[in-house]
This record gives structure tokens, C-alpha cells and sequence, in this order.
């Protein structure tokens, strides 16, 4: 308790600042770091019916301070996302927090794209942007607490209705698989009656131009005498 | 008289006693949660991501590569020193556990910088401690009975399968894009090797007959 600790003053101050950081931020989710115009793509591969949540934060950094400021109003991300099909589910612009929701009707490869279309970040950014992201796929969406106290249910009527969910979501699953093994088949076969037709053609074309050559030289040297 | 430019006695001590006690809360294990995310690494690019985590939470990181080149990726994991915890170049598929031996922001990259044009498509599960439990105040004092234990192993062994699922999803896309890849090939090889094996045999044609056609004259001046 002296004045001992009154040296690296400084590294404690930051320490106390990250701790409560830590804590005020609640949902301590993974961050990555976007720059100005630049467009993340992230892709969900889902069975159908399936629903598809997705938590965002943004926080803009601050050259001056060399900080990122907690949450700065006036940043607005566009989240666009695309079914398999490369058709567009969802395109909408949301502000510097969004929630962003989807049900899939077409199961495979669902595209969610973010990127910022905020100019104010070239002023004052210098071009760096952190976003948080969370992205709950199927049984992970539910809110458990809520359905408890929509439904009133017990606590064995809540577990036993995870329990159902999750059960769900696999069987999902299972004929989404059965739905790609039969495209991976039908592409092996093809690739077979491919190989299988080339290989005909090709000698049939090799044979030919064989027969060819031998006739047009045998006409050619005829016609100059040496034979 | 303390130091220009350090705290006062008192300021040092509650800052140490505030940050003592923020340091408990965080160490008292909060939910946790698992990010699951699949995207796209362009080639020559290197992505990174951060997760603030409390000391002493057990997380796990795996990745898998799922489309592209000889589906292999460089990964970095690092604590908030700096300190590689993990390093593996060209991998197609990794699990790694670890126990974050401090408080801070630990940083994970999956590096495409060695490919030229190929891009690839990259899966990974960051589990962070537990999953957050059922209801929000978990904290029981009385035992779960029989069936809510059944209910919580059922659980357990459902989420095993859902995981298992998913690499099996993920290993069946990786099989389907090489043979889509092999199909498309497959197409151009025929017609293109069609092709040149007709240019290569007219071509051989008229070539012979060029170099008769020239020797004609030439056979003449030898002979006289």
C-alpha cells in the first residue's frame, strides 16, 4: 500500500480500462477488422427451413485516441444475403448495431455479405472499422428463456423442447445430406459418361485422321512420281 | 511527495483494488459461446480474428478448408503478448485446445499467401468456455433429478452428433467440389485434345508436303 505501485501507473489504468471493456461489452463475441469499402462475405451452409440469426456491432477507430470508440451513431452497415441460387433474400441497410434475420426455403451455400457504405469513416477512421459478429444457425436461434416464458413452460418442458429442437435440426440435416449425395452422384456419373464418350470419340477421330493422312499422301506422292 | 507524472498513494491502491475485483468477475466463468464461421480467403490474403477472453477458460479452434487449390491453409494462433500459442503452415484440417492463461484479446489468422489464384473457402468452430446454460439463473443448490440429468446427457451426446454432422457435411462439400472440379475438367480436356489432335495431324500433312515440294528443285541442282 505504499507508493510503490505508483510506477507502471500508466499499464494499470489500460489494464482497468480493458477489464471493464470486458465487461461492459456483454456479448463477448469475435471481432475482425474492415476496412473503408471493403466487403466481407461469409457463407452458411443450411438445410431448409432453417432459420438464421445474426447479431452485429460495430465500433469505429479512433486515430487521435488510438482507441476504438465504444459505439459511434451515423455508421451504417449493408447486409445483403443470397440463397444458392445466386437470388437475393435480403438486402437491407441497418445502422452501427443490427440484428438481421433469415429463413432459408432452398437448402445449400447462403452468402451473407457486410460491408460499410459509411463516408464518414475516410475522415475520421483512417479506414479501420471492428465489427462484431454473431452469426446462430437453426436450434442455436432459439431463446430459451423467452420460449419459457411465452409458453409457461417447467423446467423439463423447456429442456424437453431443446431436446426436440436439436433433434429436428438433425433430421434436417440427414435429408439435406441425402439431397448432396445424390447431386455428388449424379456428377461422379456424369464425369463417367463423359471420360467413357471421349475415349470412343477420340479413337474414332484417330483412326479417321490416320486413314486420311495415308490416302492424301499416297494420292500426293502418286501425283509427283516418286512412288 | 510522490513522483511527477505517477498517481497519488491512494489512487494506485484503489485503482489496484478495482481492478483486483474486475479481475474476479471475469474470472468467475460467464457465459461462454462457440462461433462457427465459414468465409472466403482470397488468394495472397491473410484474415484475422480477435476474441476478448477471461483467464483460465478452456476454448478450442477448429478449422477445415473446404473448396480450393490443394485445400491446405497457414493458421496462427497468438495470446495478447504476442506469444504464438499455435503455428501450422498448409493444414487442411486442425482441432487445438488451449487453457487462456490471461486476460486479454487473443488473435487467430488463417494466411492464403502462399497461393498465386487460387482462393479458398476456409470453416472454423472457436468454442469459448461453456455454452450458456438453459436458464439464466443456473446456479442451483438442489441436484438435478434423474430426468433432468437424463435430459442434460441427451443433450450433450446430441450436440456430439450435431458436430459430427457438420464435418461430415463439411468433408462430403470438399469430395463434391474436386469432383464438380474433375467434371468440368474432364469437358475441356476432350475438346481441347480433339481439337489439336486435328490441327496436329493436317498440320503433319502439309508440313511433308512443303519439304517435298522444295526438295524438288533442289534434288535437280544435285544431280547435274
Amino acid at each position: 500500500m505504499a507508493g510503490v505501485g505508483a510506477g507502471p501507473s500508466r499499464a494499470m489504468w489500460q489494464q482497468v480500462l480493458l477489464l471493464l471493456a470486458l465487461c461492459a461489452t456483454g456479448a463477448r463475441g469475435l471481432y475482425f477488422h474492415i476496412g473503408e469499402t471493403e466487403k466481407r462475405c461469409f457463407i452458411e451452409e443450411i438445410p431448409d427451413e432453417t432459420m438464421v440469426i445474426g447479431n452485429y456491432r460495430t465500433q469505429m477507430w479512433d486515430k487521435q485516441k488510438e482507441v476504438f470508440l465504444p459505439s459511434t451513431p451515423g455508421l451504417g452497415m449493408h447486409v445483403e444475403v443470397k440463397d444458392p441460387d445466386g437470388k437475393v433474400v435480403l438486402s437491407r441497410q441497418y445502422g452501427s448495431e443490427g440484428r438481421f434475420t433469415f429463413t432459408s426455403h432452398t437448402p445449400g451455400d447462403h452468402q451473407i455479405c457486410l460491408h460499410s457504405n459509411s463516408t464518414r469513416m475516410a475522415l475520421f477512421a483512417g479506414g479501420k472499422l471492428r465489427v462484431h459478429l454473431d452469426i446462430q444457425v437453426g436450434e442455436h436461434a432459439n431463446n430459451y428463456p423467452e420460449i419459457a416464458a411465452k409458453d409457461k413452460l417447467t423446467e423439463l418442458q423447456l429442456r424437453a423442447r431443446q431436446l426436440l429442437d436439436q433433434v429436428e435440426q438433425i433430421q434436417k440435416e440427414q435429408d439435406y445430406q441425402r439431397y448432396r449425395e445424390e447431386r455428388f452422384r449424379l456428377t461422379s456419373e456424369s464425369t463417367n459418361q463423359r471420360v467413357l464418350w471421349w475415349s470412343i470419340a477420340q479413337t474414332v477421330i484417330l483412326i479417321l485422321t490416320g486413314i486420311w493422312q495415308m490416302r492424301h499422301l499416297k494420292s500426293f506422292f502418286e501425283a509427283k512420281k516418286l512412288v | 511527495m510522490p513522483r511527477p507524472g505517477s498517481l497519488p498513494r491512494w489512487a494506485a491502491a484503489a485503482g489496484r483494488w478495482v481492478c483486483g475485483l474486475l479481475a474476479l468477475l471475469l474470472l468467475v466463468p460467464g457465459p461462454g459461446g462457440a462461433s462457427e464461421i465459414t468465409f472466403e480467403l482470397p488468394d495472397n490474403a491473410k484474415q484475422c480474428f480477435y476474441e476478448d477472453i477471461a483467464q483460465g477458460t478452456k476454448c478450442t479452434l477448429e478449422f477445415q478448408v473446404i473448396t480450393g487449390g490443394h485445400y491446405d491453409v497457414d493458421c496462427r494462433l497468438e495470446d495478447p503478448d504476442g506469444k504464438v500459442l499455435y503455428k501450422e503452415m498448409k493444414k487442411q484440417y486442425d482441432s487445438f485446445t488451449f487453457t487462456a492463461s490471461k486476460n486479454g484479446t487473443y488473435k487467430f489468422c488463417f494466411s492464403n499467401e502462399f497461393s498465386t489464384f487460387t482462393h479458398k473457402t476456409v470453416y472454423f468452430d472457436f468454442q469459448v468456455g461453456e455454452d450458456p446454460p438453459l436458464f439464466p439463473s443456473e446456479n442451483r443448490v438442489s441436484a438435478l433429478t434423474q430426468m433432468e440429468s437424463a435430459c442434460v446427457s441427451i443433450h450433450e451426446a446430441l450436440k456430439s452428433v450435431i458436430d459430427y454432422q457438420t464435418h461430415f457435411r463439411l468433408r462430403e462439400a470438399q469430395g463434391r467440389s474436386r469432383a464438380e472440379d474433375l467434371n468440368t475438367r474432364v469437358a475441356y480436356w476432350s475438346v481441347g485434345e480433339a481439337l489439336i489432335l486435328l490441327v496436329v495431324s493436317i498440320g503433319q500433312v502439309f508440313l511433308l508436303k512443303s519439304f517435298f515440294s522444295d526438295k524438288r528443285t533442289t534434288t535437280t541442282r544435285v544431280g547435274s
